[in-house]
């Protein structure tokens, strides 16, 4: 109620604002004849110069007020707060307005604001990064003052216990986690790519444009697909079929493994690896592949021993994105990998990930203080590292590929 | 001469290129074999998908209803008049002594009442008063406690009332659980089961779709009744914030790298960010907001905004990538002609540049709108799992989101039932997301049109 107020007095302040600036400025047109600026300029400055220090007085009061202010005093400060705001306010507006006059530059100053708003608007994709980054560095940096480095990156157990058994008394290895993680990632890219790869090469050198057409939506449908919906596909179909068709060839095959996960995480990226080799193997110059032809070659030579050697650097970098977006995957492995931390070699056992235990260790507790829940952080940080490390290979690979052939 | 001494070998030499050409010919065959079948695999991959969750989960929008010819029995229920306001009594007054006679209607014994409408309904059948009941919600008594309520006038009459059947009832009757199974291992004892089977053949059961689905919030105690309005609410509100937050965010990002900013390192750095961004794994972005927007700035737990605020960091790389390739494919001649006649840079972006790209900002938005839609990893973590029975008044409220739901649904013990739930929960998530893109393709065709 308190806030809705305030921001009704504020939107005022604004239309008032605006609205001085704009006919003090249109009478002194009649006065003077044309103006630098047209009078909407004028408006949305003397509004800015009003409106801004007040939010500014008000945000930093949001921000940090309520920590430092005293609760006897709360009334009476923040009042005083509410008049400074609006009275700063009214000292904006009413320099800005007497700023006005024929040869005042109100539109070059209004454009450069909205510059600074854009710059602004960029800098909070940096404030993300360096967000992620800090958050995750200091909680971890944390959690390595119960559990040491060396412990966590070689330890070969994860049993992290519960945190009312008391502190430091789990075992925190990421190998076990590391592993689940890796084995499910080759096993999604093993699916992926042979199918992703040849659906690419199909759909740019055999399929009439009419085919492409109607596949290509077909085959991305699969990309907009949440990963929830994934999980529970695992989980209720690819599941027991696994394990049905394993039993009948006398296979020991868990319904919820690394194998199901793998399978159907590898579903999950065949639009991923398709589209992206796709782009890369239309980027290859024509003149090789009528080069080759015209040699004699048949189609499936030259895309063999002509087109993919060319476009064999955009398909490596498509496979590592591809990779690194298998790695930080989430849902579908908390759902069908089985959540079982032992360093195992079958993919037909269950297995857990960095992203489950990350899920397990973070949810319904939030107490930010006992190593069983800070460890998510560590993960996050190394799931963060691998990736990133990932992605700028893939990127600059990418990046290199483009630039020969352009 | 030479013909002859020529032509075996040269013979020999056509049959063996035949024999080549022959062998190369088939392995062309194979590898478009290898094109075709990897496409079928693909395919196939999306026509299991959809046609297990179309399978599993259009059923669960049919639900059993019971009929039953209820009585308002004034042997059970035995509360004095509802209170009727007094001259020279106070509003609130009135209000404590309706509230203690809601409370008096609350004790009654509801069950019983159902019990004898079963009775009624199949006389002839011997069940004891647990198991008759095991085949209605539990919710039943709250439905026929909420219509006395409202109409005291009930007392000694007979309605005809729909409640919906149990979960377990809903499983027997739709064939769920194998009708085989010995009794240690059904839900429903053998007479319920009988009796359930006997009030659909005489149609006192019936089918019929739920709208409850959609207009009821998620239950524990009565499953049967779940519904997806709170979720619903909370992944409504969480795009809005993704919508307020990062259109602006990332077009006003687009433009300035676009437009304004000069190539030199910070400019590079900041497009390098930007494509790392995209790639990082959304569970990263829920360790984010758990430690930032949670543990340091104290937003509440499982509310909306923070799933907002961390969707839309999510979605901000997706909206910036976007906006910058449609801004680039906006042909020079544009800019240089609104430059020639005087605008300013600022103008020529805003008033002509910026207009061009509408339907390219358009699809980007709703794609990434889309993408924070089926988005369930991040909110684990800021706590949306929590079970929550009320519809979301405002973001700032607890609440759960779509996928979530879903994540939740599928986890829960009663796995007959909540299979087909949780489908039609997907089914109604996939629905929106179909919705969602269909609109982006219209608009975009439209405005394009239009230029």
């Amino acid at each position: 109620m308190n806030s809705m107020l305030v921001t009704l007095v504020l939107l005022l302040l604004l239309g008032f604002a605006y609205q001085t600036g704009w006919s003090r400025s249109s009478r002194l047109a009649q006065v003077e004849g044309r103006l630098h600026s047209k009078p909407i300029y004028h408006g949305a400055l003397v509004a800015i110069w009003a409106i801004v220090p007040a939010l500014l007085i008000l945000g930093l009061w949001a921000l940090f007020g309520t920590a430092t202010a005293n609760t006897r005093f709360r009334t009476l400060t923040s009042a005083v707060v509410l008049a400074s705001a609006f009275g700063t306010g009214a000292i904006g507006l009413y320099l800005a307005r007497n700023r006005i006059s024929a040869r005042f530059r109100a539109r070059n100053e209004v454009e450069r604001i909205i510059r600074y708003l854009l710059i602004g608007c960029s800098v909070v994709a940096i404030l993300t990064t360096l967000g992620i980054v800090l958050s995750l560095l200091g909680e971890a940096l944390r959690f390595f003052t119960f559990v040491s480095p060396v412990d966590f990156f070689f330890g070969t157990v994860w049993n992290p216990r519960f945190s009312s058994v008391g502190t430091g008394s789990g075992d925190f290895g990421l190998l076990p986690l590391l592993w689940g993680t890796v084995m499910i990632a080759t096993i999604a890219i093993l699916v992926a790519l042979p199918i992703g790869l040849m659906t690419a090469v199909y759909l740019t050198q055999y399929a009439k444009p009419k085919t492409r057409n109607i596949i290509k939506p077909m085959i991305e449908v699969l990309a907009g697909i949440p990963t929830i919906v994934y999980g529970f596909f695992a989980l209720v179909t690819v599941g027991p079929a696994l394990a049905g068709l394993g039993a009948m060839f006398g296979l020991d095959i868990r319904a919820t493994s690394a194998l199901t996960a793998g399978i159907v995480m590898g579903v999950m990226i065949i639009p991923f690896i398709s589209s992206l080799s796709d782009d890369v193997i239309r980027q290859v110059p024509r003149a090789l592949r009528d080069g080759s032809l015209g040699l004699g070659a048949t189609e499936s030579e030259t895309i063999r021993r002509v087109i993919l050697p060319a476009a064999l650097p955009g398909i490596v970098g498509a496979v590592l994105l591809a990779v690194s977006r298998a790695i930080g995957e989430t849902m579908i492995v908390v759902l069908a990998a089985g959540n079982s931390p032992y360093l195992r070699l079958n993919p037909g056992e269950p297995v857990s990930t960095v992203t489950v235990t990350i899920v397990n260790q973070l949810t319904g507790d939030t107490d930010f203080s006992s190593p069983q829940s800070l460890v998510a952080f560590a993960l996050g940080l190394t799931l963060f590292a691998m990736t990133l490390v990932l992605n700028i290979a893939a990127l600059f690979i990418v990046r290199r590929y483009r630039e020969q052939y352009e | 001469m030479s013909d002859t001494s020529s032509s075996l070998p040269q013979q020999r030499q056509h049959s063996t290129i035949r024999a080549g050409i022959a062998k190369r010919h088939a392995r062309e065959r194979r590898f478009r074999a290898y094109g075709i079948a990897a496409i079928c695999a693909a395919l196939t991959a999306v026509a299991i998908l959809f046609g297990m969750i179309l399978y599993k989960g259009v059923p669960a929008f049919w639900q059993a209803n019971v009929e039953l010819e209820i009585f308002f029995d004034p042997e059970i229920i035995k509360v004095p008049e509802r209170p009727q306001p007094q001259p020279g009594q106070s509003p609130a007054e009135l209000e404590k002594q309706q509230l203690a006679w809601e409370r008096q209607v609350t004790m009654v014994n509801w069950n019983r009442v159902i019990k004898a409408a079963i009775r009624k309904a199949a006389p002839d059948v011997e069940i004891d008063t647990k198991q008759a009941l095991s085949i209605i919600e539990t919710n039943g008594r709250y439905e026929l406690r909420d219509m006395f309520v409202n109409d005291p006038g009930l007392l000694g009459q007979t309605v005809t009332v729909n409640l919906l059947a149990s979960a377990n009832a809903d499983n027997w009757l739709k064939g769920n659980i194998d009708r085989n199974l010995p009794d240690a291992q059904q839900q429903l004892s053998a007479p319920a089961r009988a009796l359930a089977d006997r009030l659909l053949e005489e149609g006192t059961i019936r089918f019929a779709f739920a709208w409850h689905l959609f207009t009821n919030v998620d239950s524990r105690s009565a499953p049967a009744s779940a519904g997806l309005a709170g979720a619903f609410m909370g992944s409504l509100y969480m795009m809005l914030v993704v919508i307020v937050l990062a259109v602006p965010l990332g077009v006003g990002s687009a433009i300035y790298l676009e437009e304004f900013a000069p190539k030199n390192r910070f400019t590079d750095f900041i497009e390098v960010n930007i494509n790392n961004l995209a790639a990082v794994p959304s569970i990263v972005f829920g360790l984010l907001g758990a430690a930032v927007f949670i543990n340091f700035f104290h937003l509440p737990l499982s509310a909306p905004i923070v799933g907002g605020l961390v969707l839309t960091l999510m979605t901000l790389p997706t909206i910036i990538i976007a906006t910058r390739s449609a801004l680039r494919a906006v042909p020079p001649s544009l800019r240089q002609a609104a430059l020639g006649l005087g605008a300013s840079k600022t103008q020529t972006v805003f008033h002509h540049v910026l207009p061009v790209t509408y339907p390219g900002v358009l699809t980007a938005t709703i794609i990434g709108v889309a993408q924070a839609l089926g988005e369930t990893a991040p909110l684990l973590l800021i706590g949306m799992n929590a079970f929550v029975a009320a519809v979301p008044g405002t973001p700032f409220e607890q609440s759960t989101a779509l996928p979530v739901q879903i994540f939740l649904w599928q986890g829960n013990e009663n796995r007959n039932f909540f299979e087909a739930r949780t489908s039609a929960a997907i089914i109604v998530l996939l629905a929106l997301m179909l919705a969602l893109n269909a609109i982006a393709i219209y608009l975009r065709t439209r405005l394009e049109r239009r230029k």
